[in-house]
């Protein structure tokens, strides 16, 4: 049986899932619950300065038959006295002394975080994090994203921190800014121990069109909220990324957070250099049972590729994520239709005709409503795979031999980059375009 | 052997009868609509004889557009509530879902289309309006399904339109001839009282067409007529003892069951004869009215039956039992019958023929005749150059609907024989478009 423990920067934890500050974590009976079910840590809900939460706190994208897709919240940070959480996080490691508690905070001056530092570390907490992404009220306090959005204040604070900490610190950071290395470049810079990230995404989740409100409505106004959920997987995975691939940042252990709701997405994670990961929006939604869906599919991810550790994978996929100017100019894939799963639902064909390439046809003698790929004018690009209902119907078969590879940059070196539209070697020469009595050959009248 | 205790109060036949597509509640809605794929040139459209544009209205049922659904749906079918609930969808729209092919469930597009029609009707949504008046004036003789979206079709363009029906009550068969769990008679009321009140129908009811004078004045009177006249009571079949009090035909039977419900009362053993879908609806309503033992006789195999074998297998869940390869040679009984002698009949290349000797007689005390119905041949003789076909069909332009004698439109059962209601209203609506271009040209 794989070993799913880690070590993540001195906090131990018998596996990588953690809950993340949120909810979930808002007091000890939620995270002695957690870690029965099956979860290796968490993150406290953030301790700090006295707050005043509202009636009406969470809203959701849905989509299609789905719910929560995307989900957002305008609730603040923990509005229990910090002497019930402190006393709570006690009698959670008494239970579980093997599990990882992890104390968030939010705080404003030096003072305050010297003093809140030394509360959470005398009632046994493994390891801090540092709330510097909360994008919706902290921040108009001057706390949360507010902190995460300019780096220099950001390492400031770390280096306060690290001042008097004991136990681990992880750095939490906003995803609401242009370049997420600036904010992880200060938090290595200022010492921290650990990054963790995303928090989340600045949002309106929708207006109501009755009352011309935006979700969640408090008594006819909203305000802008924390974007979380399934939906922001990609742009997590993305600036954990970017940090993990960073000379100066890539030995700090990352936590990953954003939309993990089964094991392939912590597996997505783990492989672009997380070690750690953490869940909010998929325990708010089924609870902390779904842990057993992560954990079991982990551990077989890890017997079918033959990992005994996390560390075995970590970071695996960051040598495949390059830059564009890097990719194979040469690589050709086309689309291929299996006719004897076609259920001739055509959505292929009108998403290639209208938003793509226009490289399928509808045969005009066929009769059995199954396109064709026009193989010349297909440029390999998904979209037909992507829309097609049916499992592995259309797959994207290679078309080149593997052995040439010319690369934009290889070319650029080479000065060997078109100049003008007319260069034979520009991409779009000789493209195949249907004509305007094609395009309208279904008008009326 | 029946299941059914026999239905004494009008809840209890309504328990009988309980709607085999019933209305979906709003989740069931969500979530249904959500798996619609929206196919391009969607088969589903394909399949419906009116091309309601489905992916469509199931696209604003998820998306919370429910007027504008129900507007979808009324544009192509006047009669989109009716068909949403008696069409034979699993022939037409959802068999050829394209789920289908990958073995899955298709989208309940019958239930789909119940949803939002249904609401536009209950909140009495305002979504047609009498077109300005065009001076013209058609009379729509008979009100069922193809009459109605002619007359409907008609307002829109501003044409003044007296419908003319022969029975106490508008809707021809919708109410009257379809079986009973299929639609209510609230809901086809509903819907005719929701078009009316919108479009301003005519019904001139208990006012039967059936001689030349009245013709003759019509003609003089009105710009176009359209014939919406079905097909008539069901034809003698020349068995013996036929005429016996209960030996009755099943159109006369589901007729009097919609209107009597739990007042009609069935006998202990029904004989049902025929292989069509009305026979289907005639044998199983019968089981649902408390008949202790029906029995459903078609004279050639299983596989030959008319009806679809839905229709036959909701028939037999009902606890009809069935006979097949059984020809009706007589009626026995003095007074009234007490039975039906049939003979073993078999296929000898295509051919049905009866063995000889090996005639048996099945006790009944109610028979009735599924066995088709008697065209309307002595009223259309009635109008000048009024072409049939040799099945005593009208014969109309394909396109326009229009008749050999030029001021005369048709549709529904008297054009094509007797099939759905949904190619009723599609008749009749282009019936309507036939008599304004028509009219336009002349």
């Amino acid at each position: 049986m794989p070993n799913l423990s880690i070590n993540f920067a001195g906090i131990k934890a018998p596996n990588p899932f953690w809950l993340a500050s949120a909810p979930p974590t808002n007091s000890g009976y939620q995270v002695m619950k957690a870690f029965d079910a099956g979860w290796g840590g968490a993150v406290w809900k953030t301790l700090g300065v006295p707050v005043i939460n509202v009636s009406s706190r969470y809203g959701a994208m849905n989509y299609g038959g789905s719910r929560m897709a995307g989900f957002n919240n305008i609730e603040l940070i923990t509005d229990r006295p910090l002497a019930d959480n402190l006393k709570e996080i006690e009698e959670v490691k008494k239970y579980f002394p093997d599990h990882a508690v992890i104390a968030s905070l939010m705080v404003e001056t030096k003072e305050e975080w010297y003093q809140i530092i030394k509360d959470v570390e005398n009632a046994g907490a493994d390891g801090i994090e540092l709330n510097f992404g909360c994008p919706h009220g902290m921040c108009e306090r001057g706390m949360g994203s507010a902190v995460g959005q300019e780096p220099a204040v950001l390492q400031t604070i770390v280096e306060w921190v690290m001042e008097v900490a004991n136990i681990p610190v992880i750095t939490k950071l906003t995803p609401n800014i242009s370049h997420i290395v600036d904010p992880g470049l200060a938090a290595a810079r200022g010492g921290t121990n650990a990054i963790s990230l995303i928090n989340t995404i600045k949002s309106i989740i929708g207006i109501d069109l009755d009352t011309y409100a935006p979700y969640p409505v408090v008594d006819g106004k909203g305000t802008n909220g924390g974007y979380c959920g399934p939906a922001v997987k990609p742009i997590a995975l993305e600036m954990v990324k970017e940090l993990t691939q960073h000379p100066e940042i890539k030995n700090i252990p990352v936590s990953g957070i954003g939309g993990i709701e089964t094991w392939r997405d912590a597996v997505e994670f783990i492989l672009l250099g997380a070690e750690s990961v953490q869940v909010c929006t998929a325990v708010m939604h089924y609870g902390f049972g779904i842990v057993r869906e992560m954990k079991a599919g982990l551990e077989q991810f890890m017997i079918d590729k033959g990992y005994e550790t996390i560390y075995d994978f970590k970071g695996k996929a960051l040598p495949n994520v390059t830059e564009w100017k890097h990719l194979n100019l040469k690589h050709k894939v086309v689309a291929s239709i299996d006719n004897d799963k076609c259920i001739g639902c055509e959505l292929c064909y009108i998403a290639c005709d209208d938003g793509a390439h226009q490289a399928i046809r509808i045969p005009e003698t066929n009769g059995n409503r199954i396109p064709e790929i026009i193989d010349e004018n297909c440029v390999g690009c998904n979209l037909c795979s992507l829309v097609c209902p049916v499992e592995e119907c259309i797959t994207m078969e290679q078309r080149d031999d593997g052995t040439q590879h010319l690369s934009w940059n290889d070319r650029s070196l080479a000065d060997s980059i078109p100049t003008t539209f007319n260069d034979d070697r520009a991409g779009g020469k000789g493209h195949f375009v249907p004509t305007v009595d094609d395009a309208l050959k279904h008008r009326k009248g | 052997m029946s299941e059914y205790k026999r239905p004494t109060s009008e809840i209890e036949f309504d328990h009988n009868f309980a709607q085999k597509k019933p209305l979906m509640n709003d989740t069931e809605a969500h979530f249904e609509s959500s798996k619609c794929l929206f196919c391009y040139d969607a088969p589903c459209i394909q399949a419906c004889p009116t091309g309601i544009d489905i992916p469509l209205f199931i696209k604003q049922i998820n998306s919370g557009n429910l007027t504008g659904s129900a507007r979808t749906i009324f544009e192509s079918n006047w009669l989109g509530n009716a068909c949403g609930k008696v069409c034979p969808t699993s022939e037409l729209c959802e068999g050829a879902c394209v789920f289908n092919h990958q073995d899955l469930p298709p989208i309940q597009i019958g239930r789909l289309q119940n949803f939002a029609s249904s609401d536009a009707i209950k909140k009495d949504k305002k979504l047609f309006s009498v077109g300005p008046a065009n001076g013209r004036k058609v009379a729509v003789i008979g009100s069922g399904g193809a009459g109605i979206a002619c007359a409907c079709e008609l307002r829109t363009m501003g044409y003044e339109v007296d419908i003319f029906e022969a029975k106490s009550k508008p809707s021809g068969l919708t109410l009257h001839g379809i079986a009973a769990y299929k639609i209510t008679n609230q809901e086809v009321e509903d819907e005719i009282n929701y078009l009316e009140k919108q479009l301003g129908l005519n019904f001139i009811c208990d006012h039967a067409i059936e001689n030349k004078e009245q013709l003759a004045k019509l003609e003089q009177e009105y710009d176009a007529i359209f014939l919406g006249v079905g097909i008539g009571a069901t034809a003698h079949i020349g068995l013996p003892g036929e005429d016996k009090a209960n030996v009755i035909g099943a159109v006369e039977f589901i007729e009097e069951l919609r209107m009597k419900h739990h007042q009609l009362k069935v006998p202990k053993r029904v004989i049902v004869i025929g292989g069509g879908n009305t026979a289907m609806d005639a044998a199983s309503q019968s089981a649902r009215l408390g008949a202790e033992s029906v029995v459903l006789a078609y004279r050639r195999s299983k596989e030959d039956m008319g009806g679809y074998s839905f229709e036959y297998k909701f028939a037999i869940s009902a606890g009809v039992d069935s006979l097949f390869n059984a020809q009706p040679v007589k009626i026995v009984g003095d007074e009234t019958a007490t039975g039906v002698q049939f003979i073993k009949t078999q296929s000898v290349s295509g051919k049905l023929e009866n063995i000889v000797g090996s005639e048996y007689t099945v006790d009944a005390d109610l028979v009735i005749k599924a066995t088709g119905q008697a065209k309307q041949k002595h009223f259309l003789n009635l109008i000048d150059d009024l072409e049939l076909d040799n099945r005593s069909r009208i014969v109309v332009n394909e396109k326009s609907f229009q008749c050999t004698n030029p001021k005369y439109f048709a549709g529904g059962d008297a054009v094509n024989g007797g099939a759905e209601i949904v190619n009723a209203a599609y008749e009749g609506k282009m019936a309507a478009l036939g008599i304004e271009n028509w009219l336009n040209a002349e």
